[in-house]
């Protein structure tokens, strides 16, 4: 298992995603590796069965709509590019981050964008359908710094 | 033409030689000659000196590979209960009703499962803490020295040229003596001498069988082994858990009948001693089986039976949940936990991945099967208590002397989606949360609680 993950992932993409998600060369190794575990077919991709395969994933009564969360508008497979992406809104705020000369766009694990991601799980049909003035309201007094966030270990 | 005759009758009359002096004699009187246990001396030597070579190249290149053995996030947190209550903290007025909030606590938690969880990874091979020279675990560690390297080719040579085919040799000697000899006694009537000659012939060709796999078994607490009329159960990792435990004693086996080769070792195994076998319409049928084992046990005379209550094969890291089917028969359970020594080799079958002949030529090419055996103390069902909640107490008695994590989760898990019912119970407990049990809750402050904290 672990021989095919590090040859299949060549450097210049660990760097892409490293400046675009900012985990670091190793968190992304070790992510690699998960996401071809996960990866039934062996062909690259994910789909929504893949992760329905997780027990605890099926049992969370928010399951389904998480996995939506990793499929962009009309896809079915999500691709590592895309699988980091996501997952990059649950990196913590490192306090170091704050003063980092990123490019114009937000850090994918910026608060706003953690905010943007709860709000898209009650937003099924991605239609707007509920109010986002009420739930930014709600999660004004959530630490969601700390409460969407996951330690990855180094 | 005669020549080639004649070479190949010595060499076959030289390995009868050496099977019957060297390993079936020893066998049979449960000796060792001590040529293994210089092996595994010899093996420990190498691996420790290939881990501090890799560690020390780590240092020297801070781009080779690391092992990936810790967990990749850390959970914490904890129960339902208490993360609903902190992100609710700052709504009271949200008490008893749901709350766009408590959606976080979900996507987290979903988050972190797909990222890391606990019943997929063990169904496939745990990762090594250190490289045990074996081409199958590497992650191009062998580009850190050339002399790592050099020990690696050896290694190659000699597991695939000298051990594979003498193990292939010894297992197959071993397996073919065990449907003679069981043919053969069979032909005897009952009575006590044949029990005991049907002992002999399976210890014996048991043990060949070991040897054809350079095992190492270590057995703990010998005064607990099953006895007659009892069950035993183990966690199961691998078939060859059967030739490990009955290295030691003599046991009935449970299983399907099968076709081919394998059914052709059932067929003369069962003239010998009674092993339970049955036909696959039986299985489905779960008191068929019950009265069957229960017949078995009741004759207190006759051998104890092997089950193994999860189910299938597991990775050796923990113990998943253990069917109830086998605690109802009765009787007195003897359980025993089985661990092996990864450094050496993965016994575990990965049966979505391999099937049994590569399976087998993958183990037989590792360096060696190095596994310790605990018996554990008899354990009955008490008053009050019903199979599962006997079978829970069995397995986590099992899964802290090996060392395992304890798992409720199933290992039929491994091909089947989850119960839908698993999925009610999260949904049920949240909305106790909610609606529930926790109006005492909801009158303390949040500083409060965050000072208790």
């Amino acid at each position: 298992m672990g021989s095919r993950a590090s040859t299949l992932l060549r450097e210049e993409e660990i760097e892409e995603i490293k400046k675009e998600t900012g985990f670091s060369h190793s968190q992304i190794t070790r992510l690699y590796s998960r996401f071809t575990s996960l990866d039934k077919g062996e062909n690259g991709t994910l789909s929504r069965e893949d992760f329905q395969r997780i027990p605890e994933l099926a049992i969370n009564p928010l399951g389904d709509r998480i996995i939506n969360a990793f499929f962009p508008e009309g896809e079915d497979q999500v691709n590592f590019k895309g699988f980091m992406r996501t997952l990059a809104h649950f990196r913590p705020i490192e306090d170091n981050e704050k003063n980092k000369n990123l490019p114009a766009t937000e850090p994918l694990n910026s608060r706003t964008n953690k905010l943007l991601f709860a709000f898209r799980l009650y937003d099924l049909d991605r239609d707007d359908k509920i109010s986002r003035d009420e739930l930014l309201q709600v999660l004004e007094k959530v630490d969601v710094e700390q409460k969407m966030s996951i330690r990855f270990l180094h | 033409m005669e020549n080639l005759w004649y070479v190949a009758g010595t060499i076959f009359q030289l390995w009868m030689f050496v099977v019957v002096f060297f390993i079936m004699l020893p066998a049979m009187f449960g000796l060792s000659l001590g040529v293994t246990e210089v092996y595994i001396q010899v093996l420990v030597k190498i691996l420790e000196w290939a881990t501090l070579r890799i560690q020390r190249g780590r240092q020297e290149q801070p781009s080779a590979p690391m092992p990936l053995h810790t967990g990749i996030i850390e959970r914490v947190g904890g129960s339902m209960e208490e993360e609903m209550w902190q992100l609710r903290c700052s709504q009271p007025e949200a008490a008893g009703a749901f709350c766009l909030s408590d959606g976080v606590y979900f996507c987290k938690k979903g988050l972190e499962s797909i990222v890391e969880d606990q019943v997929t990874q063990r169904f496939s091979s745990e990762e090594l803490a250190s490289w045990n020279l074996l081409t199958r675990t590497n992650q191009n560690f062998y580009y850190i020295s050339l002399r790592l390297t050099i020990i690696w080719g050896l290694g190659v040579f000699v597991r695939y040229c000298v051990l594979l085919p003498f193990r292939i040799a010894l297992a197959s000697t071993g397996i073919s003596w065990l449907v003679i000899g069981t043919y053969v006694v069979g032909f005897l009537p009952e009575s006590s001498a044949k029990n005991w000659l049907s002992e002999l012939v399976h210890l014996t060709c048991y043990r060949i069988c070991a040897r054809g796999l350079s095992a190492t078994i270590h057995y703990h607490n010998k005064k607990n082994r099953p006895q007659k009329g009892g069950i035993c159960v183990a966690n199961h990792t691998t078939p060859i858990d059967v030739v490990i435990l009955a290295n030691d004693g003599c046991y009935a086996m449970v299983g399907q009948t099968h076709g081919g080769l394998l059914g052709i070792l059932q067929k003369s195994m069962v003239r010998s001693c009674p092993h339970v076998w049955f036909e696959r319409s039986e299985m489905k049928d779960r008191n068929t089986v019950t009265r069957r084992l229960r017949h078995h046990i009741a004759a207190k005379t006759k051998l104890p039976i092997l089950i193994f209550p999860e189910g299938t094969c597991v990775n050796n890291t923990s113990v998943m949940m253990f069917k109830k089917g086998s605690f109802e028969i009765g009787g007195t359970i003897y359980p025993v936990a089985i661990k092996y020594d990864r450094r050496f080799g993965d016994a575990f079958w990965n049966s979505s991945k391999y099937n049994m002949v590569s399976y087998l030529l993958r183990t037989m090419t590792s360096w060696a099967i190095v596994v310790n055996v605990w018996y554990l103390p008899p354990m009955i069902i008490q008053d009050g208590e019903d199979a599962a909640q006997f079978a829970n107490r069995v397995k986590s008695v099992i899964a802290h002397q090996g060392g395992l994590l304890d798992l409720a989760w199933d290992g039929g898990l491994k091909r089947c989606k989850v119960k839908d019912s698993l999925r009610e119970e999260q949904q049920k407990m949240y909305s106790n949360i909610i609606v529930g049990q926790n109006h005492v809750r909801t009158t303390k402050t949040c500083s409060e609680t965050r000072e208790d904290q």
